[in-house]
């Protein structure tokens, strides 16, 4: 008979109980599409948790060997189909490393009010769909109004609402059109204050506090280890952010801007803005701070759209003429990471010299990041899994490629 | 990192299991021997001054060419590359391992070539190393957990091997 109890859920510490495989999955709606998970429970704890991928594999790297880089586009809007700009961008900053295509000033300002409006957009369904997760319906909904007029607006660029296949190799496929920015900056004005709605609904909701903070605390070593990336690794206190940290090619886009990394940095964040408080019962690196994380990066990414407006209708240069559709490749390997809005993306290209890689390879960043699941599921709730899972923000068709 | 100290570093350290380097391509790489990869990347990231804590990124570049009218021309023979890519968070830089493997164990179809698993050394590479095995075929010795990950269990073949054939029909499905 024991007499103490170190944590107070394990309440059936001294009572022989049967293990139970509970299988949670694929169609399970707080796994972010089809993943499947395993449980191995006992009682209500979980003591071991194991991932099933591949529902959506179509093997996108053996695609990109029969493709030119150009044509291989589409097939990166597919891969985290809810920030497919970023993706398009991932792909083609690889693709000109490897050419040593230098591009014009505007291409460049062009390229960053796009990759952080489609940071926007996806860190919003991430934020609702987190919501969703922990079972209140409503942010969800807030979330999806807002981004329906990112993708309105990314609709009038390109023509496309979730496949835009916009940026490409040597630019953008257009320019932006006539009176696009006006509508952006109006779009800005009305969205700003509303996260502060965001905030109330979730970030400080009692509720919401409770269910995340002190949940799936991972410490910074453990993050890095498993090769975590993005909002995931800066939820557990690790300054790195490839805007700022990153290889030239990418970081030469962000010259000149002033954005702060979305991080804990000697326990307190960013106080360029006025972000609620932490909660007393957060710990760094738990599902709370990860969150968090993603809401700073919204406001800050605002910062930087707003910053790129005004450089964008002054630089010089046209948008980018993308590269001939059967551009030869120089033979070689460019390997590049971008910093993606779930983490960071990379893509690998080895080329023979023709103008179809020999090998394409996309590294993606949820698939590190799922991998850490067993690891932090370990000893909690069944309750708390759907918690962890949301908090990695994870997007299957990344994940399975 | 400066590039001739640390190649010369490497070498003394490790011998002739550095094979082979490039500092000047876009992304410098060092070649090492199978039997050596360990070694090399546990101090890779035990150095100070190197500290290569992140492993971003491990894959396959199966060089082979099916068509026999090209392979002729094809100016190299048949081999398999393990590409390694690290990072550095505290010292911002990045390094390429490669290794250079042959195509099927002692060149019997089937066999599948071996290289020690890194996953002792870095957790990224549990996942990464399954899905290099599910899709290119090169069997990670001492891996905890060694099995398909996005492929079923009972997929046959690995599809990003250059000779690889789609299959017809799975379990009543129609390929092609």
């Amino acid at each position: 008979m024991a007499t103490s109890v170190e944590d107070p859920r394990i309440i059936e510490f001294d009572v022989r109980t049967d293990e139970m495989l509970v299988n949670m999955g694929p169609q399970h709606p707080s796994t972010h599409g089809v993943l499947r998970l395993v449980l191995k429970t006992d009682g209500e704890i979980v003591s071991e948790t194991i991932p099933h991928l591949g529902y959506l594999h179509r093997c996108a790297e053996k695609i990109g060997e029969n493709l030119t880089p150009r044509q291989w586009i589409p097939y990166t809007d597919r891969m985290d189909y809810l920030a497919g700009m970023n993706m398009n961008l991932g792909w083609a900053l690889c693709v000109e490393k490897l050419l040593q295509h230098d591009l014009p000033e505007k291409a460049k300002h062009l390229r960053v009010i796009i990759a952080e409006l489609g940071r926007v957009a996806s860190h919003l369904v991430g934020m609702g769909a987190y919501g969703l997760d922990l079972g209140t319906f409503s942010p969800f909904l807030y979330a999806f109004r807002e981004r329906e007029k990112i993708l309105d607006l990314f609709e009038e660029a390109c023509g496309a609402r979730l496949t835009y296949s916009y940026l490409t190799p040597g630019g953008a496929t257009a320019d932006l059109p006539h009176g696009w920015l006006q509508k952006l900056e109006a779009f800005l004005k009305q969205f700003e204050p509303v996260i502060l709605e965001y905030h109330a609904l979730l970030t400080t909701n009692a509720i919401f506090v409770k269910r995340t903070a002190n949940i799936g605390v991972m410490s910074a070593e453990t993050a890095i280890n498993y090769g975590c990336t993005g909002p995931v690794l800066r939820g557990s206190g690790v300054d790195h952010d490839l805007r700022r940290d990153g290889e030239e090619i990418y970081t030469e886009m962000y010259d000149g801007y002033a954005f702060e990394v979305a991080v804990e940095k000697d326990g307190s964040y960013p106080t360029d803005h006025d972000y609620p408080g932490v909660p007393v019962d957060a710990v760094l690196g738990d599902c709370w701070h990860r969150f968090f994380v993603r809401m700073i990066e919204v406001i800050q990414s605002i910062d930087l759209i707003r910053q790129a407006i005004g450089r964008y209708s002054t630089a010089a240069g046209d948008w980018g003429i993308p590269i001939k559709l059967t551009q030869k490749l120089p033979k070689g390997e460019a390997y590049l990471e971008t910093e993606a809005p779930r983490g960071q993306m990379g893509f690998y290209l080895v080329s023979d010299g023709s103008s179809i890689p020999w090998r394409v390879r996309a590294r993606s960043s949820c698939f590190c990041n799922l991998s850490v699941t067993s690891e932090l599921c370990r000893g909690c709730l069944i309750a708390d899994v759907p918690a962890i899972v949301g908090s990695l923000d994870v997007v299957m068709g990344e994940i399975d490629r | 990192m400066s590039g001739q100290s640390f190649i010369e570093k490497l070498t003394s350290k490790f011998g002739g299991k550095i094979t082979a380097s490039n500092l000047e391509a876009i992304d410098p790489w060092i070649e090492t021997s199978p039997d050596g990869l360990l070694e090399v990347c546990q101090y890779l990231k035990d150095d100070p001054d190197l500290s290569f804590d992140m492993l971003n990124c491990i894959t396959v570049v199966d060089f082979c060419e099916p068509d026999p009218k090209k392979a002729a021309k094809a100016k190299f023979e048949p081999h398999l590359e393990v590409v390694y890519h690290l990072s550095s968070i505290v010292k911002k830089h990045t390094l390429v391992v490669k290794v250079q493997l042959e195509r099927w164990k002692d060149d019997v179809d089937g066999q599948l070539p071996e290289i020690p698993s890194v996953s002792q050394i870095w957790r990224t590479a549990d996942w990464h190393e399954r899905e290099t095995y599910d899709l290119s075929g090169v069997e990670f010795t001492g891996h905890p957990d060694f099995r398909r990950i996005l492929c079923p269990e009972d997929w046959v073949g690995y599809p990003l091997r250059k000779d690889y054939e789609m299959p017809l029909e799975y379990h009543g499905i129609r390929g092609r």
